[in-house]
């Protein structure tokens, strides 16, 4: 039988905000234990919540990115259990009248753009961490994280594929990152993906049973635990089973999801409204004034790109993913640059600078203006496009000016003729069996040929005119 | 002398003239808690280390800025309701489970008696995290009521209000959620007065339950009442729920004339059940209030018969959330356990007494999930009905005047074994906090057994000065507040 996959993910993004939701302390990630905290978010006896505006503002952003309906009113609520690293034994969040609803956000499957729906975007607090190790019998708690503004954001069930649920959190990734809203590292925990996976024969009307698999920590996860869970249902199925509606745990270190707790033993969390916030009301003025000040979004940007600049939709999409990367490279058409070839270089000599050196764009020490200096170079014929790729690397890891990287290692291109041509008689004498070959019909020799004189000229000769001579002395030969 | 009987402006007044010193006050005052301590057990903790350094600061203040306004409470002793956070001083809502809480931080409104110049005299007995009507809840001991020692002094301000009348502080701060300071004042015979919700921060305040708790003071007098407004009053950035509003001087309005002022009454509120004596004191002084030019008008507040019940729905289920965080994970008690669940169970069926427990349970009960409608979303449409019967009752009236209490104290033990009887103590001042509006409790008589009797104003939401205005009235044209105990 042919089952359908049904998804919907629960992301909650931590908010780059300097403070906490609910009081003063500092969101700095990695301090020593309890050392960003106080009397509100350790949940001493008395003490009372004040929302931070700028959760608010950000929460708000993310919510007109997804093309959401920002509630003029809307509250917060109390989630009850015991934990120890919930330290008032609720966590205060959104329930009945979240921030933003009704939203949606596109993705590109199979080439085809997909609209996923956003059921709701809502702010929270994120809760501590309990500590097992070096404790004995006993555990720790470190309350830094505890307030930490968190927004969750709750897709409809429209994803239909790991492969989709990717995409998916990938688009987010990219909204998020843009807004700066998020800093979107998945292994740090700064964003957090649970999913509601069910499966059902194509065909049926009805959703099949589903699942919760919470921990899934990486884009590499969201992909395997979807693919396992999705495989283990249609198993159950195909053997006659049913499915149980629970909640999962993936394990990354078997790839495989194991049962938590059953619906019996779900949390009853007993919501109800925070008494201890005034219902948020927030005024239309204030929204529109958000509206205006959102960033161009990936999507957008991506179509201008291969409008204004002609570009592959291969390289809009790679120079819009990341907000930082697409300022560079409009930094550098800005300057001059043909719009193609910096694409070019970025795509290729750039990121794979960057990758090596484990860097992000906004740590690059190149800046588009050196780029520019050694493009003019190129295109003067000063140097050669292969040794372009040499006074790249140069310059990425000196920082220093293309002229001066080419001038101190003599990297001016060989234009003159009558050295190039003595070059490239002494390779034609030396080589008298490949001459043949070539002569017999071999044409694609010639490069073995051009190998050579770069050799000879350690990569200087002006590489047009090589090619013009060589192809003009093996033809003529006598 | 027996400065312990003065109130805030007799001491202010014989401050200023230098005729005493602050640590005459509270000299006078400690001794006479060393003196009938023992008999009423006001308190919890008594601060005397404190207050004597305070003393010197208030007094070195007073040599430098001399005479002070007569609003004042530089260097008056005053005691606080221990539900109220005191930097490094135990805070313990008189319950095992946080019997050695110190806090770190200060409430706003002992911040703000501190920026005044206050004396802390100690930290009063109450009903355990402020649940109960008669301070028998209490962790430690139960209070007694100065006028006879065998009766309840009220809850669950029972600390604060029989240390007030029995002359161990010179005023006192209590909270009120569903009566804790009126009722407490009125079986005592002293003043207390719960502002509106929002006037005063509730920063600091142990919470019980959220949106009906509020801060107030209780005094021997209307005008320490408005004084300690004046102190304790006003928007705090770390309460979301204070209200930004204008913010008067309380003692303007005393004095100012009642003449055409209509007061409400309401026929719920005469009920039968209600004692006789209490019914005839209370009608009294209406007619009294009449007599001095007010218009006694009939009201309705249709909702009343609901007010208990929605109330103990509503209260409850906040507080089944609020005392979630006494875990024994990061302070005050925790008994060992086998693992987590435990050390949870153990801590909280050891750490909380009996009635603590059962308003958690009938919280819990009240918010779960397929009860949630029937109960809590229910009571708070109650809730709405119970606040328009009070903005429909207030076209017609000025204030609202009723019985604080159906009856006077009543005997220590007398209704521990029924805790709907204890609920019903509370039957006239619970729809004050569900509609938020402010009210007082002053003394009106006394039954022929020498018990004090309450009569209760009720105000329009931030409008205190109404019912400080009148309450002022009648207390000068009557002698009912200079009674005081025979200890």
């Amino acid at each position: 039988m042919k089952y359908e996959v049904i998804i919907g993910l629960e992301v909650h993004a931590q908010m780059l905000t300097d403070t906490k939701i609910f009081c003063g302390c500092s969101t700095k990630f990695g301090s020593e234990p309890n050392t960003q905290t106080c009397p509100v978010c350790i949940g001493m006896p008395g003490v009372l919540p004040v929302l931070n505006k700028k959760a608010l503002e950000f929460t708000i952003k993310t919510g007109l990115a997804m093309n959401c309906k920002i509630s003029q009113y809307s509250r917060f609520a109390r989630k009850n259990y015991f934990y120890p690293d919930l330290p008032k034994g609720y966590q205060i969040s959104q329930y009945e009248l979240p921030i933003c609803e009704h939203g949606y956000t596109e993705i590109v499957v199979d080439g085809n753009i997909k609209k996923i729906g956003i059921t709701r975007i809502h702010m929270e607090e994120d809760a501590g961490k309990n500590i097992h190790e070096g404790a004995g019998s006993y555990s720790f708690v470190d309350l830094n994280r505890a307030g930490v503004p968190l927004m969750e954001i709750v897709s409809e069930p429209h994803i239909r594929s790991s492969e989709e649920a990717v995409e998916y959190m990938k688009k987010l990734r990219t909204i998020l990152r843009y807004l700066g809203v998020c800093d979107g590292n998945m292994e740090q925990g700064s964003l957090r993906c649970d999913a509601n996976v069910s499966v059902r024969p194509v065909g049926q009307k009805e959703f099949g049973v589903k699942v919760e698999i919470k921990n899934i920590n990486s884009f590499k996860f969201v992909e395997k635990a979807l693919d396992y869970e999705i495989r283990r249902q249609i198993k159950v199925l195909e053997e006659g089973g049913r499915i149980i509606q629970e909640t999962m745990l993936w394990d990354s270190s078997t790839g495989t999801t194991q049962s938590m707790r059953s619906k019996e033993e779900a949390h009853d969390y007993r919501y109800f409204p925070e008494p201890d916030l005034v219902p948020l009301t927030v005024d239309q003025k204030w929204i529109d004034e958000i509206k205006s000040s959102l960033p161009e979004l990936p999507d957008i940007k991506r179509k201008r790109f291969i409008e204004e600049y002609t570009l592959p939709e291969y390289d809009a999409d790679l120079l819009t993913s990341e907000r930082p990367v697409a300022d560079w490279f409009e930094e550098a058409v800005r300057l001059g640059g043909q719009p193609k070839a910096v694409s070019n270089w970025i795509m290729g000599d750039l990121m794979k600078l960057l990758n090596e050196g484990n860097k992000s764009i906004e740590e690059c020490p190149l800046k588009p203006l050196q780029l520019l200096d050694m493009l003019k170079l190129v295109e003067k014929g000063t140097i050669s496009g292969k040794i372009a790729k040499t006074v790249f690397e140069e310059m990425y890891k000196s920082g220093r000016g293309a002229d001066v990287i080419v001038k101190e290692k003599g990297l001016v291109q060989i234009s003159d003729v009558g050295t190039i041509e003595k070059v490239v008689n002494d390779v034609i004498a030396k080589n008298p069996k490949e001459v043949e070959r070539y002569k017999a019909g071999e044409e694609k020799l010639v490069g073995f040929f051009v190998g050579q004189v770069m050799k000879l000229t350690k990569g200087k000769a002006n590489p047009q005119m090589v090619n013009e001579l060589l192809k003009k002395k093996l033809t003529y030969q006598p | 002398m027996e400065f312990y009987r003065l109130t805030i402006s007799e001491a202010r007044d014989l401050l200023d003239r230098k005729e005493v010193s602050v640590k005459d006050v509270v000299n006078s005052v400690y001794q006479r808690i060393d003196a009938v301590e023992e008999k009423v057990k006001a308190f919890v903790t008594i601060t005397r280390d404190r207050a004597m350094k305070m003393a010197d600061e208030a007094q070195k203040k007073i040599h430098l800025e001399g005479k002070q306004s007569n609003t004042s409470i530089l260097g008056i002793p005053i005691a606080i309701k221990d539900n109220m956070c005191t930097k490094d001083i135990r805070t313990t809502c008189a319950s095992k489970i946080l019997h050695n809480f110190v806090p770190l931080y200060e409430s706003t409104v002992t911040s703000r008696l501190i920026e005044h110049g206050y004396i802390l005299i100690g930290k009063t007995n109450m009903d355990e995290f402020a649940m109960g009507s008669s301070t028998e809840n209490s962790g430690f001991h139960t209070t007694r009521n100065p006028w006879r020692l065998e009766r309840i002094p009220g809850g669950s301000s029972g600390g604060s209000a029989a240390a007030v009348a029995a002359d161990e502080c010179i005023a006192a701060l209590g909270s009120d959620t569903g009566g804790s300071i009126r009722q407490p004042a009125a079986l005592c015979g002293v003043v207390g007065l719960k502002p509106t919700y929002g006037r005063v921060s509730r920063y600091g305040l142990v919470a019980f339950a959220s949106s009906l708790d509020q801060i107030g003071p209780i005094t021997k007098d209307v005008r320490d009442s408005a004084i300690l407004m004046n102190a304790i009053s006003g928007h705090d950035p770390l309460d979301s729920t204070s209200a930004p509003v204008h913010l008067p001087d309380f003692t303007a309005v005393l004095g100012k004339d009642i003449k055409g002022m209509r007061l409400g009454i309401p026929n719920e509120y005469f009920i039968e059940g209600m004692d006789e004596e209490v019914e005839l004191s209370v009608k009294e002084a209406i007619k009294k209030l009449e007599s001095l030019g007010a218009i006694p008008v009939e009201v309705s507040l249709p909702h009343t018969g609901f007010a208990v019940a929605t109330y103990y729905v509503l209260a409850t289920s906040e507080a089944s959330s609020n005392l979630a965080r006494y875990d024994g994970v990061k302070y005050g008690f925790r008994a060992e356990g086998k693992d987590l669940m435990d050390m949870y169970m153990n801590t909280r069926a050891q750490g909380f007494g009996a009635e603590v427990k059962r308003r958690i349970m009938l919280g819990t009960y009240a918010l779960s999930s397929g009860y949630y409608e029937a109960y809590y979303k229910k009571a708070q449409q109650v809730r709405t009905l119970i606040k328009r019967d009070f903005e429909e009752a207030f076209r017609k009236a000025d204030i609202i005047v009723t019985p604080t209490s159906p009856t006077a104290a009543f005997k220590i033990g007398e209704k521990t074994a029924d805790p709907l009887q204890m609920y019903l103590s509370d039957i006239f001042t619970i729809s004050v906090n569900l509609a938020g509006v402010p009210a007082v409790s002053i003394p009106c008589g006394f039954t022929s057994n020498n018990l004090p009797i309450g009569l209760q104003l009720i105000g329009k939401n931030f409008d205190e000065e109404s019912i400080l205005k009148v309450a002022y009235a009648y207390e000068q044209s009557t002698e009912w507040h200079r009674g005081r105990p025979n200890l």
